[in-house]
Protein backbone atom coordinates (compact mmCIF):
# COMPACT_ATOMS: atom_id res chain seq x y z
CA UNK A 1 0.00 0.00 0.00
CA UNK A 2 1.55 3.17 -1.17
CA UNK A 3 -1.51 5.36 0.66
CA UNK A 4 0.28 5.52 3.97
CA UNK A 5 -0.71 8.31 6.13
CA UNK A 6 1.81 7.12 8.68
CA UNK A 7 4.55 4.79 7.84
CA UNK A 8 7.13 4.28 11.03
CA UNK A 9 9.62 1.55 11.26
CA UNK A 10 12.10 0.04 13.61
CA UNK A 11 12.31 3.68 15.69
CA UNK A 12 14.35 3.56 19.10
CA UNK A 13 14.64 6.18 21.57
CA UNK A 14 16.45 6.10 24.93
CA UNK A 15 16.49 8.09 27.89
CA UNK A 16 17.80 7.55 31.05
CA UNK A 17 14.76 6.03 32.90
CA UNK A 18 12.95 5.06 30.01
CA UNK A 19 13.31 3.19 26.71
CA UNK A 20 11.28 3.41 23.03
CA UNK A 21 12.09 0.18 21.34
CA UNK A 22 11.74 -1.11 17.57
CA UNK A 23 8.26 0.71 16.94
CA UNK A 24 6.54 0.21 13.83
CA UNK A 25 3.49 1.59 13.20
CA UNK A 26 1.48 1.72 9.90
CA UNK A 27 -1.56 3.37 9.10
CA UNK A 28 -3.56 3.78 5.90
CA UNK A 29 -6.00 7.01 4.69
CA UNK A 30 -9.48 6.76 5.43
CA UNK A 31 -8.35 4.73 8.57
CA UNK A 32 -8.78 5.66 12.71
CA UNK A 33 -5.76 3.94 14.62
CA UNK A 34 -6.35 3.46 18.38
CA UNK A 35 -2.80 3.50 19.88
CA UNK A 36 -3.69 1.76 23.54
CA UNK A 37 -1.39 1.51 26.47
CA UNK A 38 -1.08 1.57 30.16
CA UNK A 39 0.69 5.21 31.29
CA UNK A 40 4.22 5.55 30.73
CA UNK A 41 4.01 2.78 27.83
CA UNK A 42 5.85 5.54 25.34
CA UNK A 43 2.53 6.47 23.69
CA UNK A 44 3.41 10.34 23.87
CA UNK A 45 7.27 9.77 22.97
CA UNK A 46 5.49 7.79 19.81
CA UNK A 47 3.41 10.99 18.96
CA UNK A 48 6.02 13.17 19.67
CA UNK A 49 7.97 11.59 17.29
CA UNK A 50 5.56 11.44 14.36
CA UNK A 51 5.02 15.15 15.29
CA UNK A 52 8.86 16.11 14.78
CA UNK A 53 9.15 17.22 17.70
CA UNK A 54 11.52 14.72 19.35
CA UNK A 55 14.11 12.82 17.01
CA UNK A 56 14.37 9.11 17.27
CA UNK A 57 17.49 7.72 18.09
CA UNK A 58 17.14 5.01 15.10
CA UNK A 59 14.61 3.92 12.42
CA UNK A 60 12.76 6.00 9.79
CA UNK A 61 9.43 8.42 10.50
CA UNK A 62 7.33 9.20 7.02
CA UNK A 63 4.53 10.74 7.88
CA UNK A 64 2.09 11.91 4.99
CA UNK A 65 4.69 11.06 3.16
CA UNK A 66 7.12 13.27 4.04
CA UNK A 67 10.37 12.32 6.47
CA UNK A 68 10.31 13.36 10.28
CA UNK A 69 11.42 15.59 11.62
CA UNK A 70 13.33 16.56 8.72
CA UNK A 71 10.18 17.92 6.33
CA UNK A 72 8.09 19.12 9.51
CA UNK A 73 7.35 22.71 8.50
CA UNK A 74 5.46 21.05 5.80
CA UNK A 75 4.14 18.35 7.27
CA UNK A 76 2.55 19.85 10.06
CA UNK A 77 0.42 22.26 7.31
CA UNK A 78 -1.88 18.92 7.12
CA UNK A 79 -1.41 17.46 10.27
CA UNK A 80 -3.69 18.55 13.48
CA UNK A 81 -2.55 18.19 16.43
CA UNK A 82 -4.02 17.72 19.85
CA UNK A 83 -1.90 17.28 23.25
CA UNK A 84 -2.85 16.20 26.50
CA UNK A 85 -1.73 19.14 27.75
CA UNK A 86 -3.99 20.98 25.52
CA UNK A 87 -1.63 24.07 25.05
CA UNK A 88 -4.36 27.14 25.36
CA UNK A 89 -3.43 30.67 26.55
CA UNK A 90 -5.56 29.85 29.93
CA UNK A 91 -6.10 34.35 30.28
CA UNK A 92 -7.27 34.73 26.43
CA UNK A 93 -10.60 33.78 24.99
CA UNK A 94 -11.36 30.95 22.62
CA UNK A 95 -12.00 33.55 20.21
CA UNK A 96 -8.63 34.83 20.12
CA UNK A 97 -7.69 31.41 19.46
CA UNK A 98 -9.66 31.11 16.57
CA UNK A 99 -8.13 34.28 15.11
CA UNK A 100 -5.16 33.20 15.77
CA UNK A 101 -5.29 29.64 14.38
CA UNK A 102 -7.59 31.05 11.12
CA UNK A 103 -4.39 33.67 10.49
CA UNK A 104 -2.17 31.05 10.58
CA UNK A 105 -3.71 28.01 8.39
CA UNK A 106 -5.20 28.91 4.93
CA UNK A 107 -7.30 25.93 5.12
CA UNK A 108 -9.17 27.52 8.11
CA UNK A 109 -12.69 26.54 7.62
CA UNK A 110 -15.36 29.35 9.16
CA UNK A 111 -18.73 27.76 8.28
CA UNK A 112 -17.51 24.46 10.02
CA UNK A 113 -15.75 26.27 12.71
CA UNK A 114 -19.07 28.09 13.87
CA UNK A 115 -20.68 24.63 13.61
CA UNK A 116 -18.62 22.97 15.42
CA UNK A 117 -19.00 26.11 18.03
CA UNK A 118 -23.02 25.73 17.93
CA UNK A 119 -22.58 21.75 18.30
CA UNK A 120 -20.22 21.51 20.94
CA UNK A 121 -22.13 24.53 22.94
CA UNK A 122 -19.20 27.12 23.21
CA UNK A 123 -18.85 30.53 22.97
CA UNK A 124 -16.23 32.74 21.03
CA UNK A 125 -16.11 35.20 24.17
CA UNK A 126 -15.42 32.50 26.35
CA UNK A 127 -11.91 33.24 28.27
CA UNK A 128 -10.11 29.46 28.25
CA UNK A 129 -9.74 29.74 32.10
CA UNK A 130 -13.88 30.11 32.51
CA UNK A 131 -13.82 26.57 30.54
CA UNK A 132 -14.40 23.05 32.11
CA UNK A 133 -11.77 19.98 31.44
CA UNK A 134 -14.44 18.74 28.92
CA UNK A 135 -14.91 22.40 27.32
CA UNK A 136 -11.51 23.17 26.73
CA UNK A 137 -10.55 19.36 24.80
CA UNK A 138 -13.53 20.55 22.73
CA UNK A 139 -11.97 23.72 22.71
CA UNK A 140 -8.71 22.31 21.15
CA UNK A 141 -10.36 19.83 19.02
CA UNK A 142 -11.89 22.42 17.67
CA UNK A 143 -9.45 24.56 16.95
CA UNK A 144 -7.50 21.95 14.41
CA UNK A 145 -10.97 20.46 13.02
CA UNK A 146 -11.62 23.40 11.55
CA UNK A 147 -8.54 23.78 9.74
CA UNK A 148 -9.46 20.06 8.11
CA UNK A 149 -6.19 18.36 8.53
CA UNK A 150 -5.24 15.29 6.85
CA UNK A 151 -3.59 13.48 9.78
CA UNK A 152 -4.95 14.14 13.10
CA UNK A 153 -2.65 13.17 15.85
CA UNK A 154 -4.23 12.86 18.91
CA UNK A 155 -2.88 12.22 22.31
CA UNK A 156 -5.70 10.82 25.06
CA UNK A 157 -8.31 12.77 23.49
CA UNK A 158 -11.17 11.25 25.34
CA UNK A 159 -9.47 11.13 28.87
CA UNK A 160 -11.20 12.30 31.76
CA UNK A 161 -14.57 13.71 29.78
CA UNK A 162 -18.20 12.98 30.86
CA UNK A 163 -20.56 10.29 28.57
CA UNK A 164 -21.81 13.21 26.55
CA UNK A 165 -18.70 14.75 25.75
CA UNK A 166 -16.83 11.70 24.51
CA UNK A 167 -20.25 10.96 22.51
CA UNK A 168 -19.88 14.05 20.97
CA UNK A 169 -15.99 13.90 20.02
CA UNK A 170 -16.11 10.77 18.86
CA UNK A 171 -18.93 11.65 16.75
CA UNK A 172 -17.01 14.51 15.34
CA UNK A 173 -13.95 11.76 14.82
CA UNK A 174 -16.13 9.79 12.64
CA UNK A 175 -17.40 12.51 10.65
CA UNK A 176 -13.81 13.34 9.66
CA UNK A 177 -13.16 9.95 8.31
CA UNK A 178 -16.55 10.38 5.63
CA UNK A 179 -13.18 11.63 3.80
CA UNK A 180 -11.39 8.16 2.83
CA UNK A 181 -8.23 10.93 2.47
CA UNK A 182 -8.04 11.53 5.92
CA UNK A 183 -7.10 9.81 8.72
CA UNK A 184 -6.84 9.96 12.63
CA UNK A 185 -4.31 8.09 15.35
CA UNK A 186 -5.60 8.56 18.65
CA UNK A 187 -3.91 7.63 22.38
CA UNK A 188 -6.32 6.16 24.91
CA UNK A 189 -6.03 4.07 28.09
CA UNK A 190 -9.92 3.88 27.32
CA UNK A 191 -10.30 0.39 25.79
CA UNK A 192 -14.15 1.27 25.43
CA UNK A 193 -13.74 4.13 23.03
CA UNK A 194 -11.30 2.54 20.95
CA UNK A 195 -13.26 -0.61 20.48
CA UNK A 196 -16.01 1.58 19.50
CA UNK A 197 -14.64 3.71 16.52
CA UNK A 198 -11.07 2.08 15.45
CA UNK A 199 -10.17 0.55 12.60
CA UNK A 200 -6.63 -0.58 13.33
CA UNK A 201 -5.01 -1.34 17.14
CA UNK A 202 -1.97 -1.25 18.35
CA UNK A 203 -0.83 -2.41 21.77
CA UNK A 204 2.32 -0.71 23.48
CA UNK A 205 3.41 -1.28 26.44
CA UNK A 206 6.99 -0.85 28.32
CA UNK A 207 8.28 1.05 25.52
CA UNK A 208 7.37 -1.81 23.03
CA UNK A 209 4.92 -2.74 19.89
CA UNK A 210 3.14 -5.60 21.58
CA UNK A 211 0.70 -6.51 19.46
CA UNK A 212 -0.96 -4.94 16.26
CA UNK A 213 -3.87 -6.04 14.26
CA UNK A 214 -7.42 -4.28 12.47
CA UNK A 215 -9.76 -4.34 15.02
CA UNK A 216 -11.88 -7.27 13.64
CA UNK A 217 -9.07 -10.01 13.49
CA UNK A 218 -8.27 -9.13 16.82
CA UNK A 219 -11.81 -9.34 18.90
CA UNK A 220 -12.62 -12.60 16.15
CA UNK A 221 -9.16 -14.33 17.55
CA UNK A 222 -8.95 -13.90 21.38
CA UNK A 223 -11.19 -16.62 22.95
CA UNK A 224 -11.70 -17.68 26.47
CA UNK A 225 -12.35 -21.73 26.35
CA UNK A 226 -13.81 -23.30 29.72
CA UNK A 227 -13.23 -26.72 29.75
CA UNK A 228 -14.99 -29.62 32.18
CA UNK A 229 -11.75 -32.05 32.31
CA UNK A 230 -12.79 -35.63 33.18
CA UNK A 231 -10.06 -37.21 35.88
CA UNK A 232 -7.53 -38.62 34.13
CA UNK A 233 -7.48 -36.21 31.04
CA UNK A 234 -6.10 -33.23 30.80
CA UNK A 235 -5.80 -30.32 28.54
CA UNK A 236 -3.67 -30.37 25.54
CA UNK A 237 -1.41 -27.25 24.10
CA UNK A 238 -3.68 -25.46 22.08
CA UNK A 239 -2.48 -23.06 18.98
CA UNK A 240 -2.34 -19.62 20.74
CA UNK A 241 -2.49 -19.91 23.94
CA UNK A 242 -1.52 -17.18 25.95
CA UNK A 243 -2.75 -18.28 29.43
CA UNK A 244 -4.59 -21.27 31.39
CA UNK A 245 -6.09 -21.44 34.94
CA UNK A 246 -7.47 -24.40 36.66
CA UNK A 247 -9.37 -24.71 39.07
CA UNK A 248 -10.75 -28.23 40.48
CA UNK A 249 -11.77 -29.99 37.17
CA UNK A 250 -12.48 -26.16 35.32
CA UNK A 251 -9.65 -25.07 32.95
CA UNK A 252 -10.08 -21.44 31.29
CA UNK A 253 -8.07 -20.88 28.47
CA UNK A 254 -6.96 -18.01 26.92
CA UNK A 255 -6.09 -18.20 23.13
CA UNK A 256 -5.14 -15.58 20.47
CA UNK A 257 -5.55 -17.55 17.63
CA UNK A 258 -9.01 -19.04 17.88
CA UNK A 259 -10.37 -21.03 14.29
CA UNK A 260 -10.56 -24.09 12.58
CA UNK A 261 -7.05 -25.42 14.07
CA UNK A 262 -8.06 -25.25 17.57
CA UNK A 263 -11.20 -26.40 17.06
CA UNK A 264 -9.65 -29.46 15.93
CA UNK A 265 -6.90 -29.90 18.54
CA UNK A 266 -9.70 -29.81 21.10
CA UNK A 267 -11.54 -32.32 18.84
CA UNK A 268 -8.71 -34.81 18.76
CA UNK A 269 -7.92 -34.33 22.47
CA UNK A 270 -11.43 -35.69 23.03
CA UNK A 271 -12.16 -32.75 24.89
CA UNK A 272 -15.56 -30.93 25.32
CA UNK A 273 -15.70 -27.37 25.74
CA UNK A 274 -17.90 -25.94 27.72
CA UNK A 275 -18.08 -22.10 26.73
CA UNK A 276 -16.55 -20.36 24.04
CA UNK A 277 -16.48 -16.41 25.15
CA UNK A 278 -15.62 -13.36 23.22
CA UNK A 279 -13.20 -10.73 25.26
CA UNK A 280 -13.93 -7.21 25.18
CA UNK A 281 -10.96 -5.54 23.80
CA UNK A 282 -10.27 -4.63 27.03
CA UNK A 283 -9.73 -8.15 28.53
CA UNK A 284 -8.40 -8.59 25.08
CA UNK A 285 -5.49 -5.41 25.93
CA UNK A 286 -4.97 -6.69 29.85
CA UNK A 287 -4.27 -10.26 28.77
CA UNK A 288 -1.83 -9.04 25.93
CA UNK A 289 -0.12 -6.94 28.23
CA UNK A 290 0.57 -9.81 30.65
CA UNK A 291 1.57 -12.35 28.70
CA UNK A 292 3.72 -10.23 27.42
CA UNK A 293 5.25 -9.55 30.56
CA UNK A 294 5.68 -12.89 31.44
CA UNK A 295 7.73 -14.00 28.82
CA UNK A 296 9.65 -11.19 29.21
CA UNK A 297 10.10 -12.09 33.05
CA UNK A 298 11.41 -16.01 31.78
CA UNK B 1 -32.80 9.23 9.72
CA UNK B 2 -33.23 6.19 7.23
CA UNK B 3 -30.28 4.54 8.53
CA UNK B 4 -31.01 4.80 12.29
CA UNK B 5 -29.63 1.31 13.46
CA UNK B 6 -29.03 0.52 16.99
CA UNK B 7 -26.20 -0.45 18.09
CA UNK B 8 -25.67 -1.55 21.66
CA UNK B 9 -22.39 -2.26 23.55
CA UNK B 10 -24.52 -4.11 26.43
CA UNK B 11 -25.53 -6.50 23.49
CA UNK B 12 -22.77 -9.76 23.57
CA UNK B 13 -22.64 -9.91 20.02
CA UNK B 14 -19.95 -8.22 18.28
CA UNK B 15 -21.15 -5.21 16.26
CA UNK B 16 -20.32 -6.70 12.83
CA UNK B 17 -23.26 -9.40 13.73
CA UNK B 18 -25.80 -6.72 14.97
CA UNK B 19 -25.92 -4.56 11.97
CA UNK B 20 -26.28 -6.89 9.84
CA UNK B 21 -28.88 -8.07 12.00
CA UNK B 22 -30.80 -5.46 11.88
CA UNK B 23 -30.39 -4.50 8.07
CA UNK B 24 -32.08 -8.14 7.81
CA UNK B 25 -35.17 -6.57 9.63
CA UNK B 26 -35.62 -3.72 8.42
CA UNK B 27 -35.76 -5.54 5.03
CA UNK B 28 -37.67 -8.45 6.68
CA UNK B 29 -40.35 -5.93 7.47
CA UNK B 30 -39.84 -4.53 4.51
CA UNK B 31 -38.66 -0.93 5.19
CA UNK B 32 -36.39 -1.47 2.46
CA UNK B 33 -37.00 -3.02 -0.52
CA UNK B 34 -35.25 -5.12 -3.13
CA UNK B 35 -33.67 -2.13 -5.08
CA UNK B 36 -32.93 0.44 -1.93
CA UNK B 37 -30.27 2.05 -1.49
CA UNK B 38 -28.09 1.50 1.88
CA UNK B 39 -26.27 4.51 2.96
CA UNK B 40 -22.57 4.54 2.22
CA UNK B 41 -20.38 2.43 4.80
CA UNK B 42 -18.83 5.51 5.80
CA UNK B 43 -21.93 7.44 6.41
CA UNK B 44 -23.43 4.64 8.22
CA UNK B 45 -20.36 4.39 10.05
CA UNK B 46 -20.10 8.12 11.03
CA UNK B 47 -24.06 7.86 12.01
CA UNK B 48 -23.95 4.92 14.20
CA UNK B 49 -20.44 5.82 15.58
CA UNK B 50 -18.82 2.23 14.81
CA UNK B 51 -15.74 1.98 12.98
CA UNK B 52 -15.52 1.95 8.60
CA UNK B 53 -14.15 -1.44 9.22
CA UNK B 54 -16.79 -3.20 11.15
CA UNK B 55 -19.49 -2.02 8.59
CA UNK B 56 -17.19 -2.48 6.16
CA UNK B 57 -17.76 -6.05 7.45
CA UNK B 58 -21.27 -6.41 8.04
CA UNK B 59 -21.88 -5.50 3.85
CA UNK B 60 -19.22 -7.88 3.03
CA UNK B 61 -20.91 -10.67 4.54
CA UNK B 62 -24.41 -9.24 3.32
CA UNK B 63 -23.11 -9.78 0.00
CA UNK B 64 -22.03 -13.31 0.41
CA UNK B 65 -24.93 -14.10 2.15
CA UNK B 66 -27.07 -12.65 -1.33
CA UNK B 67 -29.08 -10.02 0.65
CA UNK B 68 -27.56 -6.97 -0.84
CA UNK B 69 -25.23 -6.63 -3.72
CA UNK B 70 -22.32 -4.07 -4.18
CA UNK B 71 -21.78 -2.42 -7.85
CA UNK B 72 -18.46 -0.78 -7.78
CA UNK B 73 -18.63 2.87 -8.05
CA UNK B 74 -22.46 3.40 -7.36
CA UNK B 75 -22.79 1.91 -3.69
CA UNK B 76 -24.72 -0.37 -2.27
CA UNK B 77 -28.59 -2.43 -3.06
CA UNK B 78 -30.65 -4.36 -1.29
CA UNK B 79 -30.69 -7.78 -3.35
CA UNK B 80 -33.11 -7.35 -6.15
CA UNK B 81 -35.07 -10.95 -5.29
CA UNK B 82 -39.02 -10.67 -5.07
CA UNK B 83 -38.65 -13.73 -2.14
CA UNK B 84 -36.19 -11.96 0.20
CA UNK B 85 -38.15 -10.25 2.10
CA UNK B 86 -40.23 -13.70 3.27
CA UNK B 87 -36.93 -15.76 2.87
CA UNK B 88 -35.27 -13.52 5.94
CA UNK B 89 -38.10 -13.58 7.72
CA UNK B 90 -37.76 -17.80 7.51
CA UNK B 91 -34.19 -17.34 8.64
CA UNK B 92 -35.20 -15.81 11.54
CA UNK B 93 -37.87 -17.76 12.37
CA UNK B 94 -35.09 -20.64 11.72
CA UNK B 95 -33.03 -19.13 14.09
CA UNK B 96 -35.39 -19.50 17.03
CA UNK B 97 -35.99 -23.15 15.63
CA UNK B 98 -32.65 -24.27 15.63
CA UNK B 99 -32.08 -22.62 19.49
CA UNK B 100 -35.11 -24.46 20.49
CA UNK B 101 -34.00 -27.81 18.68
CA UNK B 102 -30.36 -27.45 20.57
CA UNK B 103 -32.69 -26.98 23.75
CA UNK B 104 -34.44 -29.95 22.89
CA UNK B 105 -31.65 -31.94 21.80
CA UNK B 106 -30.20 -31.26 25.69
CA UNK B 107 -33.21 -32.36 27.23
CA UNK B 108 -32.77 -35.38 25.43
CA UNK B 109 -36.28 -34.92 23.05
CA UNK B 110 -36.63 -37.07 20.09
CA UNK B 111 -37.49 -34.75 16.43
CA UNK B 112 -41.03 -35.76 17.26
CA UNK B 113 -41.51 -35.17 20.93
CA UNK B 114 -39.85 -31.33 19.64
CA UNK B 115 -42.75 -31.31 17.01
CA UNK B 116 -45.94 -32.22 19.06
CA UNK B 117 -44.45 -29.80 21.77
CA UNK B 118 -44.04 -27.17 18.76
CA UNK B 119 -47.82 -27.95 17.96
CA UNK B 120 -49.08 -27.83 21.42
CA UNK B 121 -47.48 -24.45 21.91
CA UNK B 122 -48.64 -23.39 18.89
CA UNK B 123 -52.36 -24.80 20.37
CA UNK B 124 -51.75 -22.27 22.69
CA UNK B 125 -52.07 -25.61 25.19
CA UNK B 126 -48.35 -25.13 26.85
CA UNK B 127 -49.43 -21.75 29.02
CA UNK B 128 -48.94 -24.01 32.11
CA UNK B 129 -45.39 -24.33 33.54
CA UNK B 130 -43.58 -28.04 33.10
CA UNK B 131 -44.49 -30.21 35.71
CA UNK B 132 -41.19 -30.87 36.99
CA UNK B 133 -40.14 -26.84 37.83
CA UNK B 134 -43.32 -26.62 39.79
CA UNK B 135 -42.17 -29.67 42.06
CA UNK B 136 -38.41 -28.24 42.65
CA UNK B 137 -40.46 -25.11 43.80
CA UNK B 138 -42.38 -27.13 46.45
Amino acid sequence: MSDLVIDVAGVSKTYRFFRLTDVDLRLEAGQILGFVGPNGAGKTTTIRILMGMLRADRGSVRVLGHAMPKAQAIAKADIGFVSEDLRLHAAATLGWHIRLVAAIYPSWDAAYAATLLSRFNLHPEQPIKALSHGERVKAALLLVLARRPRLLLLDEPTTGLDPVARHEILGELMDVVRDERRAILFSSHNTQDVEQISDQITFIDRGRIIDASDKETFLDRWRRLQFDVPAGMSVPALPGAVSSATSGRVVVVTTKAYGPELEAAVQRAGLAVREVQRMTLEEIFVANVMSTRHEEAR
Amino acid sequence: MNSSLLISQADRRPMYLQIMEQIRHRIAVGDWAPGYELPSIRALAAAVQVSVITVKRAYLELERDGVIVTRQGKGSFVADRADLSLQLRRGELDAHLIAAAGIGRMLGMTADELAARLRAVSDGGAAGAPSDESENEA
